[in-house]
């Protein structure tokens, strides 16, 4: 316990004027809603940008009106070209994992939700998560600015991989000036990532109120603080990987270029560099990326089913151990993203077992919470279907893993279909899943009104059957031996196929047409939403003890004491079937079989 | 609407599943020596991966069907075994299945990786460049020529960048735009790649390897079905990447020979 946070001094002043209350602001609140923001443009551009890759695969004379505005060059007549396809693919990737995945579920709900869910004023440096939202932004321009300049964005993929990433202009389109700008913007994106992993870890540690040990701490912000401990080694990792690539390309130096390349008639003048050293030290970080950006929507997940059945989990413990060994052993399978690369056969195997390992924890974590399931009183709501939704992803991406973690299994899958169906249903719709059920359900509390339920449970459904159209033939194609980051299939091999693509493509298209109820339900209901009471979803953690929404320090001047864990659920309770974590009440023994 | 999102579970498990289950996407036919082992591994995974997706699946909707719509007051009920069910069941049935076919799994890869070319494996260089593939033949002195970068001249068609003036060996090497091997023989393949990575992709070898700038790796495979096969590009190497590609054409022994010495007499 800590009782020195009891006492603390505020951490800072009230905020006075409009900068200082919503654009610099140190408010953890206002820079989780400035994160949150950042990642709704990011994955509506990103959304696009998927949808003009998928329109130009199946209908690849199909003008886009106005393209040719962005990209005289990209896109001649609103015609998108070869070599512009791989700069919108670029930019989705690299869009939708950094800016997306990464701020929506962490940044943005974690750094609104943390603080209050441990008793905490705000984050411990409220400076460094001003400074964090700020470069991030800054990462954000500097990516958007490969848009504009004449060349357009890098080719390379969001992997950039060496030599193609660092050799400059030889390379092609969008080679010279779009990939420094795309390893400028990354590794901006590291510095401020860092910058909020520090702010996490020492917040979580140091601020928790009277009564809040880390075993009573809500399981998602256990999550988030587990993610912002893997984040600090990842991001440590890749951002001198991008200084080491601007280097090669900018200074001469050849750490992922070897000797002999000839490129575009031109012999290049480096030599002694290993392309495979930049598969590894992305790859270092790439793999924990992808639990970065899982886990947090496991925590919130758990959060809110467990309101929703209004019962706590078979094992809160269990689900944090499991949390944190996924977040273990997520440092020592990088490989399997490397199996054919040439690197040793012997770690191929070395790589693999402990990627099957991994197979535990989220199996451990997907039989809790079926398990817990059964016996509960299950209410239904747009945040519960998401959360139920994100069970259902979270299995359908996750099986795939059995295969590609294989290397014999995936020298035949690597680099097809197959893989862009796993990522995108395990991390892609799955984390997503977990920002949707965390926005309805902390939407009353961040603005004071509910948000329409009868648009919610719309989105819903198109989203979640949507998804599965897309998704699950791709899985299907990757077994024919579909490659992927082909802008259109010109051979006889993959005429038989093109009507699935048609197929994925229009789906696509509806479901992401479908985020637009989301997005109209978000802005109508911020204003005209139906006043929300303090607690409408009956809930136990320290968020809803406080006015919606919360005043600039978060508690007034009180200062919590906490007396339960944040689950106590199916208990007679002053106010019904729960018992708040700040209520003295103590739960009469539950009658439970 | 729990009862609704039940019916609609059951439903997407049934739909994913019905295209594998009635072999409606197939891989294409094996043509190698070790990609039996490779299909065998690929067909028991399905199997399990196939049977926890729908099983999970399921479950979820026969648990959300139960417990949505209760009656207020209805008793809440734990999980018999409670926590304890879910960690066994996980590490027992996932850790040995899961386990058991990456152990089993790690002979298909031995075969592929772990295995030394034979001695009398045919040897033919691999080179991938953006946007083509180009294999060479040592010819008749059954030696390659050695490879000058500064002498490569696309227009000339000297890809390798071969000084035959100079050097002997390379003055009978054979270059060709076609992966020409005898059928059921070793072929040991040389790869090297000119400028940025690429990788060699034949379906029905059951191969796929990088090529990577600065290591000269080598594979070796022995097709056992004369044929034309696609080899295509999956290391994303620039705008042509999507177009660039060869082809495996594996000849009957008598054919092979014929068309090494027409080759060698051009």
């Amino acid at each position: 316990m800590s009782e020195s946070s009891v006492e603390q001094a505020h951490v800072h002043a009230p905020p006075e004027g409009f900068i200082r209350k919503h654009v610099f602001s140190l408010d953890h609140k206002v820079i989780g809603k400035q994160y949150y923001a950042l990642a709704l443009v990011s994955v509506f551009t990103g959304m696009l940008l998927s949808w003009l890759m998928r329109i130009h695969m199946v209908w690849p004379t199909q003008q886009v009106p106005g393209l040719e505005l962005l990209s005289k060059a990209g896109a001649p007549g609103g015609i998108i070209t070869p070599e512009y396809y791989l700069s919108l693919l670029t930019m989705h990737g690299t869009l939708m994992v950094f800016f997306v995945l990464t701020n929506a579920p962490l940044a943005a709900l974690g750094n609104y939700f943390l603080p209050i869910q441990i008793g905490a004023e705000d984050m411990a440096f409220p400076r460094f998560n001003m400074m964090s939202f700020w470069t991030t932004f800054l990462a954000w321009i500097v990516l958007m600015l490969a848009f504009f300049i004449p060349d357009g964005p890098p080719i390379s993929g969001w992997t950039s991989y060496a030599p193609l990433s660092a050799v400059g202009k030889d390379a092609g389109p969008g080679m010279q000036y779009g990939a420094s700008l795309w390893g400028l913007s990354i590794g901006i994106f590291c510095i401020a990532s860092l910058l909020g992993s520090l702010n996490f870890i020492a917040t979580t540690l140091d601020l928790r109120a009277k009564g809040m040990t880390l075993m009573r701490m809500p399981l998602c912000t256990w999550a988030w603080f587990i993610t912002s401990c893997i984040g600090l080694l990842a991001f440590a990792v890749l951002l001198p990987a991008c200084i080491l690539l601007i280097l090669d390309r900018h200074a001469g130096t050849s750490f992922f270029i070897p000797a002999g390349l000839v490129i575009s008639d031109r012999l290049q003048p480096h030599s002694g560099g290993s392309p495979l050293l930049w598969q590894h030290l992305f790859w270092f970080f790439g793999h924990p990326e992808v639990y970065i950006a899982i886990l947090p929507s496991m925590g919130i997940v758990s959060h809110i089913l467990i309101n929703s059945m209004r019962k706590p989990l078979l094992s809160a413990k269990v689900v944090i151990y499991s949390m944190m060994s996924i977040g273990f052993l997520s440092y020592m399978v990088w490989g399997h993203h490397m199996f054919v690369s040439g690197m040793n056969p012997m770690s191929a195997l070395a790589f693999s077992f402990p990627t099957l390992t991994i197979t535990i924890p989220a199996t451990v974590l997907t039989l809790l919470w079926l398990g817990s399931l059964y016996g509960s009183n299950l209410q239904i709501n747009s945040a519960s279907l998401f959360a139920l939704g994100f069970i259902s992803m979270f299995v359908a991406g996750g099986v795939s893993g059995f295969f590609l973690a294989q290397p014999s299994i995936d020298i035949y899958l690597h680099a097809t279909y197959f893989v862009v169906g796993h990522f995108h249903m395990v991390m892609g719709v799955a984390s997503l899943f977990g920002v949707f059920a965390g926005t309805y359900f902390w939407f009353p509390k961040m603005t004071g009104r509910m948000m329409n339920e009868t648009l919610g449970k719309l989105h819903f459904w198109i989203t979640f059957v949507g998804a599965y159209c897309i998704f699950m033939p791709f899985h299907y194609l990757g077994l024919i031996g579909n490659v992927r980051r082909y802008q259109s299939f010109v051979d006889d091999f993959m005429a038989p196929y093109l009507g699935w693509h048609k197929f994925m493509t229009i789906a696509a298209l509806i479901t992401g047409g479908a985020q637009f109820i989301f997005l109209f339900n978000l802005i109508y209901s911020r204003f005209k939403g139906a006043p929300a009471p303090q607690n409408p979803w009956k809930a136990t953690s320290l968020e809803w003890s406080i006015p919606s929404p919360p005043p600039w320090n978060n508690f007034g001047d009180k200062h919590p004491v906490v007396y339960h864990d944040p689950y106590q659920y199916g208990v007679k309770g002053p106010d019904g079937d729960f018992i708040m974590q700040d209520s003295p009440v103590q739960p009469l023994p539950a009658s439970r079989d | 609407m729990g009862k609704v999102l039940a019916i609609v579970l059951v439903i997407i498990a049934i739909a994913s599943a019905y295209p594998i289950v009635a072999h409606k996407f197939s891989l294409p036919e094996d043509i190698s020596t070790h990609g039996h082992a490779i299909d065998d591994q690929l067909n028991d995974t399905m199997i399990e991966a196939g049977v926890s997706f729908v099983a999970a699946q399921i479950v979820l909707a026969f648990f959300v069907w139960s417990f949505t719509g209760r009656k207020a007051g209805s008793p809440l009920k734990n999980f018999p075994g409670g926590a304890k069910v879910p960690v066994i069941a996980a590490f027992v049935l996932v850790g040995t299945e899961v386990l058991a076919l990456g152990v089993m799994g790690q002979k298909a890869w031995a075969n592929v990786y772990f295995t030394s070319p034979k001695p009398d494996a045919i040897q033919i260089q691999a080179q991938a460049e953006q946007f083509a593939y180009y294999f060479r033949y040592p010819g008749p002195d059954g030696k390659f020529g050695a490879v000058h970068p500064d002498k490569i001249d696309e227009g000339n068609q000297n890809y390798f960048g071969l000084d035959p003036a100079n050097e002997v060996e390379a003055r009978d090497d054979i270059v060709s735009g076609e992966l020409v091997i005898p059928v059921n023989r070793e072929i040991q393949l040389l790869m090297h790649a000119k400028d940025v990575g690429h990788s060699f992709y034949v379906r029905e070898l059951r191969i796929q390897q990088d090529f990577v700038p600065g290591l000269d790796l080598s594979i070796h495979f022995t097709a056992t079905k004369i044929g034309k096969y696609e080899i295509v590009c999956t290391q994303l190497c620039g705008l042509g990447h999507y177009n660039m590609k060869a082809y495996l054409n594996v000849m009957s022994r008598e054919d092979y020979d014929k068309w090494l010495k027409d080759q060698a007499g051009q």
